[in-house]
């Protein structure tokens, strides 16, 4: 059997690691549901055809981080899943609502064609905006009161246009000519709004945390990390110029550059955000040694992880393989 | 007042039989398109592409409401039951862990590329992909039916202050009744998946849809129908006995019995009363309850009475049982009666098509029906004998559980509606497609 000091690292980190691809997958695949034109159906086909082939896995990353909180560290999943009892009420609203809009938008009658779509895209903002209302809370230790709940509500907004700008990121990679200039504009929007929200959050964050505040400015080891806030607001300044000229792109060629940067800067934040409250899984309360299951279970399902976590890597990027290059008009099965 | 013990319940029992309803589909429609895909590239032809790309689609729907009611089961367990992970988590957790990772993954990757991949990725990478997306799903019912099992038939752990370890992980996942629950639910969803297959096939042909594709899957479904449709009456049997040993106050309440009793007759019909301890308007066969469960004619089956506070509810095990029982055999009726027309005439007359399309779903109400059975007659615990359901349950006020329950409500119902509709609608879509439209007819062939 493995030490519990092994396992909870292990599995913080597995976790940590399942809510960051979630963040990132589902983020794009969200982030085109927030952006669909009511207006324009061939647009919003092939947007949404964009995302068909991948959206079914990247909402798994949701299950297996939920799963892993489940399995590894059940006292913080029920002490988390119970304070945030209403607003993962509603996420699962949305994902369900996004869910079957996308199949049912391309097969019931066309008079009820509209209304998936506004489903889809209904369902893609509540549930974005849940994740980034409950992240707030998170931040603020679940506490009730108005200020925390206003934070929230702005964590919410920030998470809306943090989806925005990865799903628009993605569409710049992914389409062509119209469309894809709508992208670039959205991006470049997009990209703004969510550099105010990174500035608010890394201000508020240590502000109301105080142990937040000790670990960025207190030890020896934050000052080797505090370009990371810097980098990260370099980021975002290079995606702007690198969008405010663009040149369009009917092929790959170099249309995946503002993914690749979304990506790098989803990577410095929730770095961020997990070096605040390391190692607690519950702020404030919780540790992962102190909520981690019986050490032998844990242990049987590591050989279980060991295998077949590589295999998940390896297929998720064949299937990415599989459909790389611009999206072709939807050929339905 | 309803409390949230009884709100968390009813959410629960809401969300898994709704859940339920779109696994027991797709696990076996999963392989009627591996079917469906491996006859198109042994034979070549369209007619099997055809019938491929109309099952397809239905899939997809599906699997996609398969999967949103399943992101809400596992968020279940910790808004509504946090007790069940704290004193049985050691044990679930691993089970449940490695559903997802050996098969929702596996699924839902390979599922992309099986549904819009098949123009991009060799012939042969599309038919693996389908038939990893079959053995995906099939994975994913041993691992939730394993845990389900170990549920009913607990072993292999040991209790230290009221939390479960493992103690044997090959005893916990092959628990006394696990081989006969997933075999059971295998072919729930063979027969639910044959009779939909069949419903909708037959209602296309009654809207006079005078391509191939309809009639071949009419009979490839009734073939399946029946040849699963008896064979599920006997693992049910075997399902029952295995009961029997290990949960006698289930099968006490399936069977009515509430004084033990040697010679038990079967009732066909009563209406329990659990105040008068006794059943109303009995309708018996004698003796053939104990022939069934003891093989022997004056075999003794103990009653409820001897499990006072321990037992289930008795009306929905016992009726529920009947649902099952009943349709079970109607389908076997069906089935064989239909299968034996084709053989004869090679088509159905209208009269026939039209019970099939009436029986569309009633795979689901007999698993259902089914699962009722089994999850009630656990009742009052959680792992039977145990630990119980109202040591487990959340602290959430019990207004909020409501406005939850309220809302799935409303929207299950609302997607329920929805996906009947838009099936037949496909079907009817379908119908108005021009046979050589998808694949030009060969030269030579009247028709596909």
């Amino acid at each position: 059997m493995l030490s519990t000091e092994f396992l909870a690292q292990f599995y913080g980190a597995l976790m940590a690691l399942a809510i960051l691809v979630y963040a990132i997958l589902d983020g794009y695949d969200l982030g085109v549901g927030i952006l669909l034109p009511p207006d324009n159906k061939e647009q919003a086909d092939t947007m949404i055809a964009s995302i068909g082939p991948f959206w079914d896995a990247n909402e798994t990353w949701l299950v297996l981080a939920v799963g892993l909180a489940l399995i590894a560290f059940p006292l913080a999943h029920s002490v988390i899943l119970q304070a945030l009892y209403l607003p993962v009420a509603l996420m699962l609203l949305g994902l369900i609502l996004r869910g079957v809009a996308f199949d049912f938008r391309a097969k019931a009658k066309t008079k009820y064609q509209d209304a998936w779509d506004i489903s889809f895209k209904l369902g893609s903002v509540i549930t974005a905006f849940s994740q980034g209302f409950m992240l707030g809370l998170y931040v603020m230790s679940f506490d009730s009161s108005l200020e925390s709940y206003a934070f929230a509500i702005l964590s919410g907004i920030g998470v809306v246009s943090a989806y925005g700008l990865i799903g628009s990121a993605w569409l710049v990679m992914k389409t062509t000519d119209s469309l894809q200039a709508k992208a670039v504009a959205w991006c470049r929007k997009f990209n703004l709004v969510a550099l105010l929200g990174v500035v608010a959050v890394s201000i508020i964050n240590p502000l109301i945390n105080d142990f937040v505040a000790d670990k960025w400015f207190g030890d020896e080891l934050s000052t080797l990390l505090l370009p990371v806030p810097f980098a990260c607001i370099a980021l975002f300044i290079y995606q702007d110029r690198l969008l405010a000229n663009y040149k369009m792109q009917q092929s790959i060629g170099s249309s995946w550059k503002p993914f690749a940067i979304t990506t790098l800067i989803f990577l410095l934040c929730f770095f961020g955000l997990l070096y605040s409250f390391y190692p607690y899984v519950v702020p404030n309360q919780l540790t992962i040694y102190e909520s981690l299951a019986d050490a032998s279970a844990l242990t049987f399902m590591m050989y279980g992880v060991v295998l077949v976590v590589p295999a998940i890597i390896g297929y998720t990027i064949f299937s990415y393989r599989v459909f790389w290059g611009k999206t072709e008009a939807l050929s339905y099965y | 007042m309803l409390d949230t013990l009884l709100l968390s319940r009813i959410q629960f029992a809401t969300n898994i039989s709704f859940h339920i309803l779109f696994p027991t589909i797709s696990i076996a429609l999963a392989w009627f398109l591996v079917f469906f895909k491996v006859r198109y590239v042994q034979t070549n032809q369209p007619v099997w592409l055809r019938a491929y790309r109309f099952w397809v689609k239905i899939f997809a729907l599906t699997f996609a409401l398969g999967v949103v009611s399943g992101i809400t089961m596992s968020f279940q367990f910790g808004t509504n039951w946090p007790g069940f992970m704290e004193r049985i988590g050691n044990i679930a957790g691993p089970l449940l862990g490695y559903e997802v990772l050996t098969a929702f993954f596996m699924e839902a990757t390979f599922l992309g590329v099986m549904l819009f991949g098949m123009k991009r990725v060799s012939p042969a990478v599309h038919t693996f992909s389908t038939i990893v997306v079959a053995i995906g799903t099939s994975i994913s019912a041993f691992w939730i039916l394993s845990l389900n099992s170990w549920m009913q038939t607990p072993v292999g752990y040991e209790i230290i202050d009221g939390v479960f370890y493992p103690k044997d992980w090959f005893a916990i996942i092959f628990n006394p009744s696990f081989g006969y629950r997933l075999s059971h639910m295998l072919l729930a969803s063979g027969i639910t998946a044959s009779f939909l297959v069949a419903g909708i096939s037959a209602y296309r042909l009654l809207k006079d849809d005078h391509k191939h594709a309809p009639k071949l899957t009419l009979k490839v479904a009734l073939t399946v129908a029946v040849i699963l449709t008896p064979l599920q009456a006997f693992v049910g049997d075997l399902h029952g006995l295995n009961t029997f040993e290990h949960q006698p106050q289930k099968v006490a309440a399936m069977e009515g019995v509430w004084e033990t009793e040697k010679g038990a007759p079967l009732l066909l019909f009563a209406i329990p009363d659990e105040e008068a301890r006794a059943n109303h308007f009995e309708l018996a066969i004698p003796n053939l309850a104990s022939l069934i469960l003891t093989h022997e004619l004056d075999g003794e089956i103990k009653g409820l009475n001897e499990f006072k506070g321990e037992h289930p509810p008795v009306k929905p095990v016992f009726y529920g049982f009947r649902v099952m029982v009943g349709l079970g055999l109607l389908m076997i009726l069906i089935s064989v009666v239909a299968r034996f027309t084709l053989f004869k005439t090679g088509e159905l007359p209208r009269w026939q098509l039209k019970a099939l399309v009436v029986m569309t779903f009633s795979g689901w109400i007999a698993t259902l029906a089914g699962w009722y059975v089994t999850e009630i007659g656990r009742q009052p615990y959680m792992v039977q004998g145990l630990v119980k359901i109202e040591e487990l349950v959340t602290q959430v006020p019990s207004e909020h559980v409501l406005y939850t329950l309220i809302g799935y409500i409303c929207i299950y119902a609302l997607l329920l509606a929805a996906y009947i509709k838009t099936l037949f609608y496909t079907a009817d879509k379908s119908v108005e497609v021009e046979e050589y439209e998808l694949n030009p007819p060969m030269r030579g062939e009247q028709h596909a």
